[in-house]
């Protein structure tokens, strides 16, 4: 098949090739492959650079002084590394980093979890497999704005129907299932809302990393009789392991960044029990106007972001070289 | 072909155990779609049906959610109603059957339209460099390559919020806050990122030798590329574009501190849609389903595609 598919391409090729005047061919190859090489990478670099990185230069320039955005003609002064100062001691912003890091463990550990089993079930290729599936995947392929915002309306004690269902279920008045509202419930009312949105994205790379195991280490062990409990332990969980930490990885980076299904949901309340460190910097940023400090702590963020991502890159190809 | 080769594996699971996985993923399933099934079943129902305790599942259709949602009036007296002709429009007819008032305005077309605007053009621009730079990056010994490459998934990092910061100031500056274009370039640069890591694995996978045969029979690169490359890499662009699209489409934090009237798209505007005394429910799952829907064929149009899409390329299936 391949070969037919070539020599077809060959055939017009050479067709073409006798078409094209020879003139204009000199002319336009009169670029070098290097050439040819920057003009195709440059647009997407420079769009990068302007959209990207100096903004982000921007944002580092920002942090050392007291510039606010609402005062743009206002004196700007710097303040060395005052912002960054003030950032790292502030309490607030440390409970922020705590709720972020309590989300982004909580919804890792379930989604992990929930994802891994239902990829290990679709794994047994019953019938309707291809189909169900699909259907698992539409709640990632959302909006978590749009989405968060109808879950507001299904977590409303008096009408929604999840405190219907769950007072159904448990016998807990509905009045009592107050999930946005509630100090305790909030915090598990976004990640019962981010479980069910991405789940099916683990649970994705998870398939494929059971897909790739080939079918000749399980016969082996059939031959070797190892036990399904056996097999499951040495062969599947370890093999499917740097996929495992793959979905890990793109799952902490993004919730790390949570905002959109937080502040639909519940802003970031009752008080402040949900507000995780996009929330706060949107706060010091467009509500408190204190552009400079703003910037000291995206700057932390990404920092944060960027080190630990490494970190963990270097743990996750160690595991790939096992 | 598989399920033959698994026919015959010593691995092949049992009946009944194919059966329970069968019944929990469709359980799974099934409890998984219980709130999209809400959202459209709440878009049909009358305001007070929406609200009504316990949750209706046996109710009237209504469109006054479709009806509120694109009406740019601001109220309507059941007297106005009264004055209207009689062969009146579906929506006026709807609200005079329940003699109710369409409280808004809520006007979704406008930024239904701005969603539909950002997000194509944003895909456009970001496909198409994002095919350049996959090609460059893919057939030629650029300096620093890794590098350049790692730089480009490391924009990715960065929390949109903490980005919006100085785009805000610099969209201030150059008189591009609140406008389409403003928006198209912000969307282009954060997903071409996206389109170069993936359309540079699908490039890779097309053999050198079909433009080297062109080359020889006296093509010049940009003529190969043309004409030998880019239709071997269809498949991959379009599956890319519809990545591109979906982030677009989808996208809140920007959209609502960037823009605010002209340039607003749906996803900050839809959680605003207020009717009487509240949340217009019905309005606001009306808009939500209408939202949704070009989605969900993506959704089932992509699933083979899915898995390369969401992690950048980096498994391959």
């Amino acid at each position: 098949m391949t070969i037919s598919h070539s020599s077809i391409i060959e055939n017009t090729v050479d067709a073409t090739a006798r078409a094209t005047p020879v003139s204009v061919a000199r002319r336009v190859r009169g670029l070098s492959d290097r050439a040819i090489a920057w003009l195709f990478i440059a647009p997407a670099i420079i769009l990068l650079l302007a959209i990207n990185i100096f903004p982000l230069i921007w944002a580092i320039y920002l942090s050392f002084t007291n510039y606010r955005a609402n005062r743009p003609n206002a004196p700007v002064q710097g303040v060395g590394l005052g912002n960054y100062q003030r950032v790292l001691n502030d309490p607030d912003i440390w409970q922020a980093m705590q709720t972020t890091a309590h989300f982004v463990f909580w919804t890792i550990i379930l989604q992990t979890v929930i994802g891994f089993s239902l990829a290990y079930l679709i794994d047994r290729k019953f019938r309707g497999h291809a189909f169900w599936t699909t259907i698992i995947l539409i709640p990632m392929m959302l909006s978590p704005a749009v989405v968060g915002n109808f879950w507001r309306f299904l977590y409303e004690p008096q009408i929604g129907l999840f405190a219907y269902a769950v007072s159904l279920v448990s016998g807990i008045p509905t009045s009592d299932i107050q999930m946005l509202g509630n100090v305790t419930l909030a915090p598990w009312a976004i990640i019962i809302v981010d479980t069910w949105m991405w789940t099916p994205y683990v649970m994705l790379i998870c398939l494929a990393g059971l897909r790739s195991i080939p079918d000749y280490i399980y016969e082996a062990a059939e031959v070797d009789r190892a036990s399904p409990w056996r097999q499951f332990w040495s062969i599947t969980v370890p093999m499917a392991l740097p996929f495992i930490m793959l979905a890990v990885l793109f799952r902490g980076i993004e919730n790390f960044k949570m905002f959109d299904m937080v502040t639909l949901l519940t802003g970031g309340g009752p008080g402040s029990v949900t507000e995780v460190a996009s929330i706060t910097l949107k706060r010091v940023a467009f509500e408190s106007w204190a552009t400079g400090r703003a910037s000291a702590f995206a700057i932390v963020l990404f920092v944060a972001v960027f080190g630990l991502a490494n970190i963990y890159v270097k743990a996750l190809n160690r595991v790939k070289q096992r | 072909m598989s399920a033959a080769n698994s026919a015959h594996s010593v691995v092949e699971p049992n009946r009944s155990s194919k059966r329970i996985a069968g019944t929990i993923v469709i359980l799974y399933a099934l409890i998984t779609l219980i709130p999209l099934v809400w959202i459209f079943l709440t878009s049909i129902k009358s305001p007070p049906d929406s609200i009504s305790y316990p949750p209706k599942i046996v109710f009237t259709p209504s469109l006054e959610g479709y009806c509120n949602l694109f009406t740019t009036r601001t109220r309507q007296t059941p007297d106005y109603i009264a004055s209207l002709p009689a062969p009146a429009g579906t929506c006026e007819e709807v609200t005079r059957k329940r003699n109710m008032v369409i409280a808004g305005p809520s006007n979704f077309l406008p930024r239904f339209i701005n969603s539909l605007v950002i997000a194509f053009g944003s895909t456009f621009l970001a496909v198409l460099l994002g095919t350049l730079a996959a090609y460059g990056f893919s057939r030629f010994k650029v300096p620093l390559a890794d590098d350049l490459l790692f730089f480009i998934l490391s924009t990715r990092m960065m929390p949109p919020i903490a980005v919006a910061i100085p785009i805000y100031l610099m969209y201030r500056e150059l008189g591009l806050s609140d406008t389409a274009v403003g928006m198209i370039l912000l969307y282009t640069a954060v997903n071409v990122s996206l389109a170069v890591w993936l359309l540079k694995g699908f490039i890779d996978e097309i053999p050198r030798e079909y433009e080297e045969a062109a080359m020889i029979d006296g093509y010049t690169r940009l003529q190969a590329f043309r004409k030998v490359v880019l239709p071997q890499a269809t498949t991959g662009i379009a599956a890319t574009a519809i990545f591109c699209l979906i982030f677009a489409w989808n996208e809140y934090a920007f959209a609502a501190l960037l823009t605010s009237g002209e340039a607003q798209t749906a996803p900050p505007f839809i959680p605003t849609i207020i009717g009487e005394g509240g949340q217009d429910w019905p309005a606001v799952a009306a808009g939500t389903t209408i939202f949704l829907i070009p989605i969900l064929v993506f959704t089932i149009l992509l699933r083979k595609q899915l898995l390369r899409g969401i992690t950048f390329g980096a498994v391959r299936k």
